[in-house]
């Protein structure tokens, strides 16, 4: 059936796509209207996870979805993996986290750095939502900073034995395997660890104002032992990590362009039809500015992941112009919801409307992966030759 | 079992009609085009019966331009395994006729025990196609079905909503049936449906290969002439009633039953 949304398309950015990827795009714009908007609200007010919708990701193909057929996954180019991230957060930010920790944390370091047993093992499991997977990288202490982990590997015989926590991890409750890194003697490792091995455990964090309908856990490891084998053999250092995290942060760019677009799309409904001072407030020239801002943001971010997919499949692709894109696009996005959301007046901070949820869904994806401003000095390091987020530490009063 | 589906390109039904200068032609510039609603019930159903019988092939078929091939990937990737795009100047501007001919001659160079069709073209709404196709095969057909069941001895039984009621028909194969909403849930395509009908076979056929004399299809052939569009005439706008409660229900009735006459 063709789908309600009908997309935001000022510059017929459409004439740029395959057939395929728009095919791609229909499927889980289709896909999102029907089976993720009329239950998210719940879900959200509730803080649980839509999980029946696992299965049925997993139908579409959406888990892994650039990853090779013989893994039973879609093989698809990166604009189609970035439009299936697109729609997906166009529903929630949860729904995309999800597919983005599966895909790009867990599917990807374990095509990338696994074993071929691994890979047997793993992959099509996962590409079929049999099996969850969550990445372990941030601990209460180490967030933008991963390097300074306390996380301990410790070669025992054949085993591994694991000791310390992490923290913010999504799907790390509902997980059956989780890909933690740890420091060891050696440097940085990664781990696949199952879930209900003794001494490894995976609380939920409660009490989320943002992502309520994502599943976010601390993972606790007490000498939790794993076999030499679960160890992820090509992942040596932080480079692994951080390679996984671009390969998200990619999906996260094109999430926001999503999220953006469900936010203009419902705040330029509402100024066409709700009527002030005897017309409709579309007319004024101060909702005006905010609807074309928000378009003209949205326009921008859609060349500029588009160009970024094209950069990706080309393998030109430099991970600093990875942060640009997560950086500008998330922001945009955050400005979007809140316009859309004053253009709702009261009825914006209804859960009948998307533009709240979006706005407090953002201020996670705004921090993770990443934060704002780590990926400003990123890129403010990359055009100066100066990398500011390693800044000395004065003595205090010195 | 060889599963034929006849589907149609149309503009979503979502489309805001244009008529061209002169009431001629509609305007399709802005239109976004897509498979038939009620042809997906069809596909849907040839692919379940494929899936039940655990052998055979869905083939898809269109009559239409070179932008049908859209609603034939669509198809593929839903799961279809074949394609068959009919296409050539000559069957422009036919009307049902015009159409079930180019089908049937198509439907008789492929082997087919079956042939799902909608129950109905959004757009054009004529509802012909199917029955029209059913007769020049020589098999029987069963229209806007919302029920099927195929049993052993090579027959299909039909259900079909009827006044008050629900009519079971019986038919023996081949036989055409035409698909009505309700029959089942057409599937998405899934991400590997859509990279493997990008390497499935579409079969174009023109008039030649078909075998038909262009005469007999096309503009020329058609019994059928459209003459003009014209849009609605504008709605009027609404009238708000004054007075106290009673007497604005007094004369809402009175307006219902003189003026509207609904009552
Ligand atoms: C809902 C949610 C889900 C998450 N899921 C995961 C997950 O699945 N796996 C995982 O490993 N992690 C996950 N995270 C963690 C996330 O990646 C971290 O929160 C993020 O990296 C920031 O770390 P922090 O919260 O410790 O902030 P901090 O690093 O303490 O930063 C606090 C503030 O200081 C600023 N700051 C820090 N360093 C600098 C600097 N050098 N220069 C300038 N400013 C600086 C930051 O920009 C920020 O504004 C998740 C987080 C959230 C909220």
């Amino acid at each position: 059936m063709a789908s309600k949304f009908k997309g935001v398309d000022y510059y017929r950015l459409d004439d740029l796509l395959t057939d395929e990827q728009k095919m791609v795009r229909e499927t889980v714009r289709g896909w999102v209207d029907e089976r993720v908007l009329p239950i998210i609200a719940k879900h959200y007010q509730e803080g649980t996870f839509p999980r029946h919708l696992v299965a049925e990701m997993a139908e579409l193909g959406l888990f892994g979805a650039t990853l090779p057929e013989e893994y039973g996954c879609a093989g698809l180019d990166s604009i189609a993996y970035g439009l299936i991230n697109q729609e997906l957060e166009r529903g929630d930010s949860a729904v995309r986290s999800f597919a983005s920790v599966q895909s790009a944390l867990v599917m990807y370091p374990i095509f990338t750095y696994g074993s071929e047993a691994q890979k047997r093992r793993w992959l099509p499991k996962m590409a079929k939502g049999e099996a969850v997977g969550c990445f372990g990288l941030t601990e209460p202490d180490a967030g933008s900073d991963p390097g300074s982990m306390t996380t301990r590997a410790v070669r025992d015989g054949k085993d591994w034995v694991l000791n310390g926590a992490k923290m913010w991890i999504t799907n790390g409750t509902i997980a059956d395997v989780a890909v933690v890194w740890a420091r060891s003697d050696g440097g940085f490792l990664g781990f696949l660890v199952e879930k209900g091995i003794p001494g490894f455990s995976a609380p939920e964090m409660k009490g989320k104002l943002s992502l309520r309908a994502s599943v976010t856990s601390e993972l606790v490891f007490e000498d939790a032992r794993v076999p030499d084998s679960s160890r992820l053999p090509g992942a040596k250092g932080l480079a692994a990590p951080l390679s996984c995290l671009n390969q998200a942060r990619y999906g996260i760019a094109w999430g926001g362009v999503g999220a953006a677009m469900a936010c203009y799309d419902e705040a330029l409904r509402y100024a066409k039809e709700r009527v002030m001072f005897d017309g409709p407030i579309g007319r004024f020239q101060l909702v005006q500015d905010k609807l074309v801002r928000m378009l003209a943001d949205i326009t921008q971010g859609q060349l500029l992941v588009w160009r970024l997919g094209q950069m990706k499949d080309a393998g030109t692709l430099r991970h600093q112009q990875v942060s640009l894109a997560k950086m500008q696009c998330v922001a945009m996005a955050r400005e979007a919801a809140r316009n859309a959301r004053d253009i709702l007046g009261a009825n914006g901070i209804l859960d009948e409307y998307g533009a709240m949820r979006h706005m407090h869904n953002l201020e996670s994806v705004y921090t993770y992966e990443g934060t704002h401003d780590i990926h400003k000095l990123v890129v403010g390091g990359d055009i100066t030759g100066f990398e500011a987020f390693r800044a000395p530490v004065k003595p205090a009063g010195g | 079992m060889n599963i034929l589906v006849c589907i149609k390109h149309v503009p979503d039904t979502e489309t805001r009609v244009k008529i061209t200068p002169g009431g001629k032609a509609l305007d399709f510039t802005d239109a976004n085009f897509v498979v038939n609603p009620y042809d997906e019930f069809a596909v849907e159903a040839g692919l379940q019966l494929k899936e039940k019988k655990g052998t055979g092939e869905v083939t898809v078929l269109t009559v239409g331009g070179e932008d049908a091939m859209k609603s034939l990937r669509q198809a593929l990737a839903m799961g279809a395994d074949k394609a068959v795009l009919c296409s050539d100047g000559a069957f422009e501007g036919s009307d049902a006729w015009g159409v079930a001919r180019v089908l049937a001659a198509a439907a008789r160079r492929l082997p087919f025990d079956v042939v799902f069709c909608g129950k109905h073209g959004v757009g054009d709404d004529n509802q012909q196609v199917g029955s029209l196709l059913a007769a020049l095969l020589g098999v029987p057909a069963v229209t806007v079905v919302t029920g099927l069941d195929f049993d052993e001895a090579g027959a299909v039984r039909c259900k079909r909503e009827v006044e008050g009621g629900t009519e079971v028909v019986r038919a023996a194969l081949p036989a055409v049936v035409t698909c009505q909403k309700g029959l089942n849930e057409p599937r998405y395509p899934s991400l590997k449906g859509i990279m493997a009908a990008k390497k499935k076979e579409v079969a174009t056929f023109r008039a030649a290969d078909l075998g038909l004399d262009p005469a007999s299809v096309g503009r020329a052939a058609a019994a059928f002439v459209l003459r003009e569009y014209e849009l609605p005439p504008p709605r009027p706008a609404g009238r708000v009633l004054a007075g106290e409660v009673d007497q604005q229900v007094r004369e809402l009735v009175r307006l219902l039953r003189e003026e509207a006459k609904v009552i």
